[in-house]
């Protein structure tokens, strides 16, 4: 299956990036092949609403699994309703950071944390 | 004729200018500044009803819709996401546009409406009032002040008291002005701030003046930048301790004595450069 | 740590209160999120080491070459802003429905130049602003950046100190969330008072630790007291107190902090506020 790390850059020097909503890229490892694929986080441009804008390029690319530090209750909600399950990742490389996936045994984020990107509605931050 | 009271700089004073003309001038007051609007406090109307200020937004027919998902992706504010499962939706991030209605082919969308503010009018000292109030985590503002407005008489004499800055709260309020009267202090920050209102203002080639409020006697800040420019200085409301200990027990400055001429001379000033009875 | 000043109402000394912190903190890095009427600059000059332009929202725009004038995108704008084919800049919110429903496909929505993001390196430490274009508003994106920009230019052990924007609104909210402390000044006014709930509430909100300075106080003894009483039902921290002091008008006109006004009561409170909300600050990090 597909997941996905927010996280700092689009190539292999990328680490994990704690936001979710305005990070700058996700990086999307397929769990049976281990290939890291990079995408640029649409959602930067977003004035308003980023957690809802990247939490849908995520489901429209069809992943199954988000890994990041922190979610604001609109992405929670968007990947909530997706039946996309989030982890808790802490600061690492990427590679690390499927390792770790791999491994098991991450904290699920299991409601909406505080942080920047944790609005009810309004433009987000 | 309808005049706008802006500061760009919040706190220096719009509604204490706004309320006490609205009671030398006999015009009506609306509070514009609906995100925190302060002028009821002063002029204490009666007889106040309040109705709700309503806006759109779309509601899914859960038989119909495909979950394609074009809806979300024509939304320019994010307030949809197709999560594949249902459509969901973020009201506060919803400005009621029906761009979403625009594309849904199989006809899945109506719409419904909510409150996101309240409008009240009352009447005080032979005026009428009316002010606009956001309800506190609404992000915004506009569709209250546009509803606030709506309710502008035909050919009445109106104050509006407007939002601080010079975003689009100001600029919602400032599509009714016929002319406006820009609120300053005499210091650096009310200069700078009062420069970027004049810009807004010659932009829309609205006509103005201003007012400086915490005079100090001088002014010269203010005042050389006004001559300048050709601002008309329509007036000054000195700085005093008493001026404000009656302002924070919501009482009218003009009906203190030694400041009522301050503003009687003020609302002539107003009165000859609009040409305004 | 960061430290986000807000007022809830323009004018209760928001800014005042804010250089006076930036100066006992000494080279706090400085963000100005009050985006509309950006002050802290004044008393900041220096030189600018980041100018980008910045884009936060769109507006439509008529191509007159493919208009046939049918007044499609009239009917289905929501906001008023279009009359016959003229868009009204500061009526159009940038939807695209007109764009939608055009036959001719003559309209487009265009990135609008909003401001300018700067970072401005001054004698007293690094700071983060905006110059808006006229007309233009602040919004969420905008604040997030300053902040970011703030975060990166940081040390370590450096403070952020971010003046807020007056109101309850996008960037207000944008300021606070995620801000290790939050300090509303107030004033002792009815009209304080009122704002002061409002955005007390929203801080309850967004789960954020707040504290309260009331400035002025003394102009009104009894709504000082409704301030603290109201506080203490809610459990946030009265941090501070100021006096009315002659001394802050002048420091406002000489652009300097109050802390360089040494016989000056109102230089007497901030020493005392520092103090406190360094207390108040251990504890929240501890929790």
């Amino acid at each position: 299956m597909k997941i996905a790390f927010s996280c700092t850059g689009t190539d292999d020097t990328a680490r994990t990036d704690p936001r979710f909503g305005r990070c700058e890229a996700f990086a999307v490892a397929d769990t049976e092949t281990q290939k890291i694929v990079y995408m640029q986080n649409a959602a930067q441009s977003a004035a308003g609403g980023a957690g809802i804008a990247a939490a849908q390029q995520l489901i429209d690319a069809g992943v199954k699994g988000v890994l990041t530090g922190n979610l604001g209750p609109n992405a929670f909600r968007v990947l909530n309703e997706a039946g996309i399950k989030a982890y808790r990742i802490g600061e690492m490389s990427v590679p690390e950071a499927l390792a770790a996936f791999m491994k098991g045994g991450l904290a699920p984020i299991g409601e909406a944390g505080r942080a920047h990107a944790g609005m009810r509605g309004g433009p987000n931050a | 004729m309808n005049v706008c009271i802006l500061s760009g700089k919040g706190g220096t004073g719009k509604t204490t200018v706004a309320v006490n003309l609205s009671v030398l001038l006999n015009a009506d007051y609306f509070d514009c500044d609906v995100e925190e609007p302060n002028g009821f406090l002063f002029l204490k109307p009666e007889n106040v009803v309040s109705e709700e200020s309503m806006v759109d937004y779309p509601v899914f027919d859960r038989q119909k819709c495909l979950l394609c998902g074009k809806c979300a992706g024509v939304c320019e504010f994010h307030a949809l996401a197709n999560t594949k499962q249902s459509i969901l939706l973020f009201p506060e991030l919803c400005h009621g546009c029906h761009a979403c209605e625009l594309v849904c082919k199989p006809g899945a969308i109506t719409y419904a409406q909510r409150a996101t503010g309240r409008i009240e009018k009352g009447e005080a000292h032979g005026n009428h009032c009316a002010r606009g109030v956001l309800n506190v985590g609404e992000s915004m503002a506009v569709p209250v002040i546009r509803k606030l407005l709506g309710g502008l008489p035909e050919n009445g004499n109106c104050l509006l008291d407007c939002a601080p800055g010079t975003s689009c709260n100001v600029t919602a309020a400032l599509k009714f002005a016929d002319a406006a009267v820009i609120v300053t202090e005499p210091t650096a920050f009310g200069l700078h701030d009062m420069l970027l209102a004049a810009e807004l203002l010659e932009t829309r080639g609205i006509k103005f003046g201003v007012v400086v409020n915490k005079s100090d006697g001088k002014d010269e800040i203010i005042k050389s930048a006004c001559a300048e420019r050709g601002i008309p200085l329509f007036g000054r409301i000195p700085f005093s301790r008493s001026a404000a200990e009656a302002y924070s027990r919501g009482e009218l400055l003009a009906n203190l004595p030694e400041y009522r001429a301050s503003f009687e001379s003020i609302a002539q000033s107003i009165r000859e450069a609009f040409a305004w009875n | 740590m960061e430290l986000t000043i807000i007022s809830g109402k323009g004018g209760t000394g928001k800014t005042t209160v804010a250089v006076a912190l930036s100066d006992l903190i000494q080279n706090a890095v400085k963000a100005d999120c009050d985006v509309d009427a950006p002050n802290l600059y004044l008393y900041y000059r220096g030189e600018d080491v980041e100018r980008e332009p910045f884009s936060a929202s769109k507006q439509a725009v008529v191509d007159e070459t493919l208009c046939i004038d049918c007044g499609a995108c009239e009917s289905v704008c929501r906001f008023g802003a279009i009359t016959g084919h003229k868009i009204d800049p500061f009526a159009c919110e940038g939807c695209g429905a007109c764009a939608l429903v055009c036959p001719q496909c003559a309209i487009t929505l265009v990135e609008q130049n909003d401001a300018q993001i700067i970072l401005t390196q001054t004698q007293k430490g690094m700071l983060s602003r905006a110059e808006m274009a006229v007309g233009s508003e602040g919004s969420g994106k905008l604040v997030t950046l300053l902040r970011k920009n703030a975060r990166r230019v940081k040390k370590p052990e450096e403070w952020i100190v971010a003046d807020g924007s007056p109101g309850v609104g996008c960037p207000v909210i944008a300021s606070i969330t995620g801000a290790d402390l939050v300090l509303i000044v107030t004033e002792p006014t009815l009209s304080g008072l009122e704002d002061f709930k409002r955005v007390a509430e929203l801080c309850g909100h967004f789960n954020v630790q707040a504290a309260v300075c009331v400035n002025k106080f003394d102009i009104n003894p009894e709504i000082t007291e409704t301030i603290q009483e109201y506080c203490a039902e809610h459990g946030v921290p009265v941090a501070g107190k100021i006096p009315f002091d002659e001394a802050v008008p002048r420091s406002i006109n000489e652009l300097k902090p109050i802390t360089a006004y040494k016989d000056s009561a109102a230089r007497e409170a901030v020493l005392n506020l520092w103090v406190r909300l360094q207390e108040i600050a251990k504890t929240a990090g501890d929790t």
